[in-house]
């Protein structure tokens, strides 16, 4: 019978990986960012391209849902109106943690060019925003590109955030 | 022919409200011609009720009247001259010169296919009878005329706001009504989702576009200069110039990375 000699820790076989659980949860909650079907104006057609088969965000893991319950991140895709504030503060406290929101274009960053009394002047003012991607409307590479440091900041961060207590409106 | 020139430098300095001289432009008015089609419908309407001013304006019939005969004058339009349908109908703002609006009806004869407006004239208290029991395209445009101008129909079905939420104070619409809201509209979102005491926290918005401040790391940075939320001011101010990175350079758990080497490039199809 022969006898085999294998030196797990120098040829690379060991079956087992050593990493930490932060990296580990980490690691499955950047690679599977779900995002919200957000669209509210002309940046929602830059979104819907970026998830079509030429930038496929498919291959990051976002997948868009249409339900907030099963959503990891918030697009804010396009002009948030004073009428919808309302609604978007609503969607965000349906979704469950941990939870993250990109601010996408200069009308949900600033309000953009509507300086006007029915625009809400940042999306900032009604939810928390981690990411603000400039441009009217930003290409897909540039949401590729926020997905992509969401995802660094995601691994960057503790797996276990403090959680906020919700407010209901 | 050439245009005669005129200077245009100073042309954003003199803008036509400052210019103490300046007429606006009126589109010519004609009388209306005996014997054509819009001199019957306008007798169809002096049937009716009494018609205060008349005449044809770029080739469209213009009929005045009071505010209390506009569903009178349009039915006679609508059922004796074929007028079926009403593409339009607002209100203009007269506040300031005449302390009113003017309301107009844009009606359309498909067969005949000629167009006619009757217009007529409300004070800021009084109010327009509906006219949605004869069109049905009444229904909205009335609605937006009372939440955008602010012009109170009688007996329309369901006089709600249209555009601006229910609890909306104000008609956007109106000439006084400022661009950029006024408190109620500038606190609008605050106020209805955190209560009017988290004002102080979230404070004013920010309408000034110039007041852009580079340094602000909290709102924006550019690509490449990325910097954590809240970063001290000092390390904003370095603007060090970040390489565009999508990934960890030590490389990210789990996820080999791409190699150019071990990669292969088709440059034909099979």
């Amino acid at each position: 019978m022969a006898q085999h000699q294998v030196n797990y820790a120098q040829s690379g076989g060991l079956p087992v990986a050593l990493t930490t659980v932060d990296k580990l949860l980490n690691w499955g909650r950047s690679n599977s960012l779900w995002a919200l079907t957000y669209g509210l104006a002309c940046c929602a057609i830059e979104m819907m391209a970026s998830g079509a088969s030429r930038y496929d965000f498919d291959r990051f893991g976002v997948i868009f849902r249409a339900s907030p319950r099963q959503a990891d991140v918030m697009i804010v895709a396009g002009t948030l109106t004073k009428k919808h504030a309302e609604f978007i503060r609503r969607l965000y406290d349906q979704m469950t943690e941990p939870k993250w929101v990109i601010s996408m274009g200069s009308c949900a960053n600033t309000g953009g060019m509507f300086n006007t009394y029915a625009t809400v002047q940042g999306a900032d003012r009604v939810i928390p925003v981690d990411l603000y991607l400039p441009g009217c409307a930003p290409r897909p590479e540039t949401l590729q590109y926020a997905m992509m440091l969401l995802q660094q900041k995601i691994r960057r961060e503790s797996a276990n955030k403090s959680q906020k207590p919700k407010r209901l409106v | 022919m050439m245009r005669p020139y005129q200077p245009k430098e100073n042309v954003q300095k003199k803008a036509y409200y400052t210019d103490r001289f300046w007429v606006a432009p009126r589109i010519p008015e004609e009388p209306v011609p005996e014997e054509s089609p819009y001199a019957d419908d306008l007798a169809a309407v002096k049937k009716v009720c009494k018609v205060l001013n008349a005449y044809i304006q770029r080739g469209q019939l213009v009929i005045y009247v009071s505010h209390e005969d506009n569903v009178a004058a349009l039915k006679a339009l609508k059922e004796a001259r074929g007028y079926e349908m009403l593409s339009e109908l607002s209100a203009v703002d007269f506040l300031a010169q005449r302390g009113g609006f003017e309301v107009f009806y844009q009606l359309l004869n498909l067969s005949g296919a000629r167009r006619l407006r009757v217009k007529c004239f409300v004070k800021e208290n009084q109010a327009v009878e509906s006219v949605e029991p004869l069109f049905r395209s009444a229904d909205w445009a009335e609605r937006e005329m009372w939440d955008l101008m602010g012009v109170k129909v009688n007996n329309h079905p369901y006089l709600k706001r249209l555009i601006m939420p229910d609890d909306w104070e104000g008609h956007p619409l109106r000439k006084d009504y400022p661009l950029e809201g006024d408190e109620f509209a500038q606190w609008y979102e605050v106020d209805k989702i955190f209560g009017k005491e988290a004002r102080d926290i979230i404070g004013p918005e920010n309408r000034d576009p110039g007041r852009v401040d580079r340094y602000d790391t909290e709102r924006f940075a550019r690509l490449g200069h990325e910097v954590p939320r809240g970063a001290p001011a000092e390390m904003a101010d370095k603007e060090e110039e970040t390489p565009l990175s999508y990934q960890e350079e030590e490389g990210v758990f789990l996820i080999e990375k791409f190699s150019e080497e071990n990669s292969k490039v088709l440059d034909k199809r099979k």
